[in-house]
Order: C-alpha cells, then structure tokens, then sequence
C-alpha cells in the first residue's frame, strides 16, 4: 500500500525538497470528501512537513477549506460530509475508531477566515483552552499562559492594560490575532489557518504573516490563502487545488517560479480564478 | 342592502384596476409607473369614495329617519323620556326587522312600515350615489393618467396611511383601555385609600347591599393576592424554566434534523391547547394527585393548591420559553461553536460555556416575558388554585391571584360603583404596571443582545 502510494506521489511531482529537510507531520492518502452526492475532493494525496508553512491555493470553491478541515475533523460538525482515504498526524490515523476528536483538536488547531472571538473578555478568551482541557495549574500559572500566548501572537502590549475587556471590542486584525493566540494557547502541534487575512487591512496582514513566520519555528503550520504574494512570502510548501483535485505541490519557490501544469501556471499568473 | 354596496364597491374596484392597468398599457414607454401601479390608484379612487360615502350616509340618514318616524307619531304615543324612546325605538325596529310582538299598537306598526319603506328607499338612493361618487371618482382619475404621472407614489402613499391608520387604532385602543382602567382606579380609591390596598393583609371584598348585613364593610387588602400570584407564579417557573431551556438545548444543539421536524411541532402543539384545557387538567387531574401525594408522604395538602395550578401553568408555558430560547440559541453564530470545537471543547463544554453565556441575555429575556404570561394567566389558577386569598407562602395551601379575583369580581351581575367591582380595575392596574415593568426589562435586555454581534 505505502510502496503503491509513494510512486503514485512520485508520478504527480517530485518530492519536495522542504520533506527532505522536515519530517512529514501530515500525510494523506487517497482521500476523498463528499457533501452528500457532491465530490469536493478527489483522491489527494499529499505530505504536509513540520516546522514549516505549507499554503494552499486555488480558485474558489476547489476544496481548499474542505481538505483543511478534515485534518481536525472539524468537517464532522457537518451531517452531510463524509471523509474516505487515510489523514495520519505523527503516523496515527485521525479517522481512526478509537481516536479522540476532542484530544485530536487540542493538537490541530484551527484559525478561521472571520476573526471568532468568545463574547468573553480577552483574559478568558485565551484562557478557554488551557481551562477546558486542564493544562494550567492555578491562577499565576493561567496567567504566564496567557500572557505568553498573546506575547506570541504579538498581541500582548496592545492588550496588557484591558485583558478584562471584551474580546469582541478588538479591532478586526486584532480579534484574527487573539484568535491565533488563543489557539496557540493549549500548545498545539498543527494550525490550521483558513484564508486568516481576508479580513484585515495590509498592515495587520503583514503582522500576521510576520507571526507565522516566527511560528513556524515551532508548528506545523497550513494557511489557505487567495494571495499569491502572501502564500510565495510566507509558504516553503504549495499546493495548488483545482476542482476538488491536487493539480501540483512542490517547493513555493518552484511552483512560482517554474510549475509543471499549465493550470498552475495560468492560475499564478492571474489567467483564470 | 350593504352586502350588495359593498359588493359593488369591490366590483368596480376591479373593474377600475383593469381600466387603468389598459389605459397605461396603452401609453407610449417609458412610463413613470408601471401599468399595475396604474390599475391600483384607479381602483383607490373607486374604494375609497365608496367607502367614505357609505360610513357618512350610515352615521347620518338611518337615524334621521327613525327620528322622523318618532316624531311622526301621534302625541299620546311620543316618549317621555330616554327609557320610552329607546323602547319606542326598539318597537319600531322590529316592525322594520319583520318580528314585531303581537301587542304592539297598530299607529306604531305603520310607522315602522312607512320607516322601512323610507330605509330601502334611502338604500336604493345610496347605491345609485355610490355608483355616482365612484364613477366621478375613477372618471377623474382616468382623466388624469399620463405618462408622467407617478401613480407609484399614489398608491405609496395609502398604503403608507392605511399602515398608519391601522397602528394609531392599535395604539389608540391601548390608550383607551389603559386610559379607562386608570379612571376607575381612581374612582375605587376614592372609597379605598391606596395605603390600606396595596400593604392591606387581608383580602374580603364582600361589601354589603343591605345596611345592616354583617360584614358590611369589606376588606381590600393586595398583599394576600400577590403573595398568592407570586407563589404560583414561582411554581410555575421551577417547573418551566428548567423544562423549557433544556428542551431549546436539546433542540437546538443535541436533536438531529430528524428529531426536529418531529419535536418542534409537538411543542407548538402543545402551546396550541387553550388555557381552559389545562385548567380542567389542573382541577380533575393535577390538583387531586398533587394531594394524594402530598398526604401519603404526610404532608397537608388542600385539595385546591397553587401547586398544582403552578405546575400545570409551567406546563403551559414550557413550549413558550423553550421556543424562545431555542431562536436565541440559534441566533448565536456558528462561528462561535466552531471556536470552541476547533479548540478541543465537547459538545456540551461548548454550550455551557460559549452558547450559553452568548445567549444568556436573550434567555433571561425570554423567562421574563414568560413571568409575565404566568402572572397573567387565569384560568387555571381558577380551577386549580382555589378562591380562598390565603396569605401563605405554602404552595401546598389554597391561594388566589389577581387575575382570578378580576375574574370573580366581574362575573354575574354587578352594581358598577360598588369598590368590589372597581377593586377589579386596581388590581387589573397593578397587574399591567407589572408585567409593563417585566417586557420593558425583557425587551431591554433583548435589545442589549442584539448588538452584542454587530
Ligand atoms: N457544507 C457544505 N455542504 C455542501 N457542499 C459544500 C459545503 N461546504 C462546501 N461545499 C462545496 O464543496 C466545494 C468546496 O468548498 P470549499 O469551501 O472547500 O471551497 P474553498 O476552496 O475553500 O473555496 P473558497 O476559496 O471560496 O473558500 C464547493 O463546491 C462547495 O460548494
Ligand atoms: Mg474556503
């Protein structure tokens, strides 16, 4: 089976050379996702490394957001969507019977398009996670996640002198950030970010990109996105979707620089969307 | 004869529509209105002079006619005073109805004949103006159709006072009542002082009619009523309030679809079933379990007990709150849930503490307003609860409330000045001020609410 799959990858491109310096974190084999009758992905396969930023682009309705929510099972909350095929995270089937969605997601975070802040203050939004699954030991040890969790997300000295306000109160880039520092708050491995700077302005863009860029230090870190410029910046890994199907994945320089399928190449540079 | 008017006055509505829709489709585009727009204002202008000329001729001629065939008779037989004219009145009208009594004089019989003659005559008159006014009406408007004219904003226009004209009949009957209710307050406490009504701890409206009765002098003491009003009223919201926040959770966030489609309409169902319906429920089934249990668990329970009419009212109003709470729960966004779940929470981590402290507002709203339909609620605090105005905090005895002493206060016949009839309007004033106070805080906290997502 792996020995089928390996040259099934190859056939599609070479592998990349980001996979030959980071381990895999994600892999997927021949997966399939339906909305009831509709197919929205078809047989991708796909190596996903650690420590490092892997973008995923395409036109609309291709299937990006779809494929990146079922790396946290967060497709379950739909009834009419089934996952086929194989998601491993570290080597562990996440579609597995006996695995745990809740401890899954507390791995592979997520960060949506819309900044979604808890109607809580910005204390407890960040504090949501570590109290849920009860990673913090007491008030002073709450408090050093907190604030190093909203440090990281680059948030903390605009936010130290009202962690008791609303989050909601938050400007739009800064409520994205909260979101992302709340999600780092229980020390996942994976973040899943779906299209995180639709909603901002360039300069609060630019913040973000510069924090997955510091993240990827230490996560595995998948960000959808419609920008070019952000996913050639940010990403070493691209994968381009097209009508449900991985057309090309492959070093960010390379795909930018020298993609393989036409498709890519026309999508890149502007010529159908 | 206002069958056939009114009728009429459709019929040539319709007709006016049509007329002005093919003048206006006739004309040269591009027109200011469209042609529909047309047909309408042309139909108004058959309507509403129809129907002005209908309400003045009917408050002016039918009277002018009866007062004529009053005067018409002969001395002997006119009346004496505002007793003899309604009775002469009603004489004649009868005559005109067709059902006189036998022993109705003969003078009178044909001055009811000569007035019903006059009355299908002055019908006939008004029919044949009617067509005149509306005709002139549409002639003219016909008339005036061009391709600029803005028949759009004709027709805007009356829906605009139509729409006004229906929310001040609205608001108005508000104020009359609210009006009315106030005046007779203070009538009842011309003859009770406020201070003994409202702290009073004794309630006996029994005043007598006779001088010498015993008891003459009744008691108008509200504190018993509302002690009694607020017993069953807690009742009711142990046992709806739970139910019902529950039951939107389930709903909103447990059931499947399936579930749903099934579930919701039964609630609604049984939000459907008339109050009396519970009423005999609480009296015939309720109250008597409620005291069997409670004696063979040792307790003394009356047969009557704000018990049971509390738990049936929560019944009652279960399906009020559990729909409310179940829109404000799906008004909080999903993104909201897809937070929490994207963190790791479970299901109900994610209700408890993201769903539910959103909607908590609109809930809290949701259960005033459902206080203030338990604290309205009559008829099964009158079958179940009992008459008796105890004043006790103990579900387990008789109580009454203040609907139900409105309701006892007004059945049967009533002298209208006597306090006991007028306490009904303090009580039925203190009522409205309260549940008033209860939606202005349910709608403000509702309000709050909204914006909290914008
Ligand atoms: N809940 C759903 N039910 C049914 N079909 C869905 C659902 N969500 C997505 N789809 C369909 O699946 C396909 C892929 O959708 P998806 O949201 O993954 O696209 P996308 O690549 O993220 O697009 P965009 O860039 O616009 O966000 C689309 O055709 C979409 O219509
Ligand atoms: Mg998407």
């Amino acid at each position: 089976m792996s020995a089928q799959t390996a040259t099934k990858v190859e056939t599609a491109t070479a592998v990349p050379r980001i996979l030959g310096e980071r381990a895999p974190k994600v892999t997927a084999r021949n997966v399939d996702i339906y909305y009831g009758e509709k197919h929205a992905i078809k047989s991708l396969s796909v190596d996903i490394p650690d420590r490092a930023v892997s973008a995923f682009i395409g036109p609309s309705g291709c299937g990006k957001s779809t494929f990146l929510r079922s790396i946290n099972r967060m497709n379950d909350t739909i009834p009419s969507c089934r996952v086929t095929g194989d998601i491993k995270v570290d080597n562990k089937d996440i579609y597995a019977r006996d695995l745990d969605v809740v401890h899954l997601r507390a791995r592979v975070g997520m960060v949506f398009q819309k900044p979604n802040p808890f109607p809580k203050s910005i204390y407890e939004n960040v504090a949501y996670g570590p109290r849920i699954h009860g990673t913090a030991s007491g008030k002073a040890d709450m408090d050093d996640i907190v604030e190093r969790s909203l440090r990281r997300a680059s948030l903390w000295d605009e936010v130290k002198d009202r962690l008791n306000s609303p989050g909601t109160g938050l400007s739009g880039g800064q409520q994205q950030r909260l979101c992302i520092a709340r999600a780092i708050a229980v020390n996942p491995e994976v973040i899943l970010m779906d299209e995180p700077c639709s909603a901002l302005d360039p300069i609060a863009t630019a913040r973000i990109e510069e924090l997955i860029d510091e993240l990827k230090q230490n996560y595995c870190i998948v960000i959808v996105t419609h920008s070019m410029q952000q996913a050639a910046r940010v990403s070493q890994l691209t994968a381009f979707f097209h009508l449900g199907i991985l057309v090309e994945v492959g070093d960010t320089d390379d795909i930018f620089t020298k993609p393989k399928d036409k498709r890519t190449q026309d999508y890149i540079t502007g010529r159908f969307g | 004869m206002v069958l056939v008017y009114f009728g009429l006055m459709l019929l040539l509505s319709a007709l006016a529509y049509y007329l002005g829709r093919g003048q206006a489709s006739s004309l040269p585009r591009p027109l200011a209105a469209l042609p529909t727009y047309h047909g309408a204002r042309l139909a108004l202008f058959a309507f509403f002079p129809m129907l002005g000329l209908f309400i003045l001729w009917e408050a002016i001629v039918p009277r002018l006619l009866m007062s004529r065939a009053i005067s018409s008779l002969p001395t002997d037989l006119q009346p004496a005073d505002a007793l003899s004219l309604s009775a002469r009145t009603r004489e004649l009208l009868a005559v005109v109805n067709g059902t006189p009594s036998a022993d109705i004089s003969e003078t009178v019989r044909a001055a009811g004949q000569a007035l019903a003659s006059n009355l299908s005559m002055a019908g006939m008159i008004l029919l044949v103006l009617g067509l005149a006014v509306a005709g002139a009406g549409v002639f003219w408007a016909k008339s005036q159709i061009t391709q600029q004219l803005r028949a759009r904003h004709t027709v805007e226009g009356t829906v605009n006072w139509l729409l006004i004209a229906c929310s001040a009949i609205a608001i108005l009957t508000t104020l009359g009542i609210v009006m009315s209710v106030v005046f007779e307050t203070f009538q009842f406490f011309t003859k009770v002082s406020p201070v003994d009504f409202l702290f009073g701890t004794k309630w006996s409206p029994q005043t007598a009619i006779r001088e010498d009765q015993v008891g003459s002098s009744g008691a108008f003491g509200f504190i018993p009523l509302f002690i009694g009003t607020l017993v069953v009223m807690i009742v009711a919201m142990c046992v709806a309030a739970p139910i019902g926040l529950f039951s939107a959770i389930y709903m909103a966030e447990y059931a499947t679809p399936r579930v749903r489609a099934f579930a919701k309409p039964v609630l609604e169902i049984l939000a459907g079933i008339p109050t009396v319906v519970y009423g005999f429920f609480a009296a015939l089934t309720v109250a008597p379990l409620v005291r069997d249990i409670g004696r063979a668990a040792g307790f003394d329970v009356s047969s009557e007990s704000a018990l049971a009419a509390g738990i049936v009212m929560g019944v009652m109003i279960t399906p009020f709150i559990s729909s409310l709470a179940d829109d404000v729960i799906n008004a909080v966004p999903q993104a909201m849930r897809d937070g929490s779940y994207a963190m790791g929470a479970t299901k109900s981590e994610t209700v408890k503490k993201v769903v539910l402290p959103a909607a908590l507002p609109g809930i809290v709203a949701a259960i005033m307003l459902a206080i203030s339909k338990a604290i309205g609620e009559t008829m099964i605090v009158v079958m179940a609860a009992g008459l008796a105005a105890n004043l006790t905090l103990n579900p387990l005895n008789s109580v009454t409330t203040i609907t139900v002493q409105i309701a006892t206060m007004l059945v049967g016949d009533q002298e209208f000045d006597s306090a006991k009839t007028l306490s009904a309007f303090a009580l039925g004033f203190v009522l409205f001020i309260f549940t008033l106070g209860l939606n202005i805080i349910a709608l403000h906290i509702a309000k709050k609410y909204k914006e909290q997502y914008d």
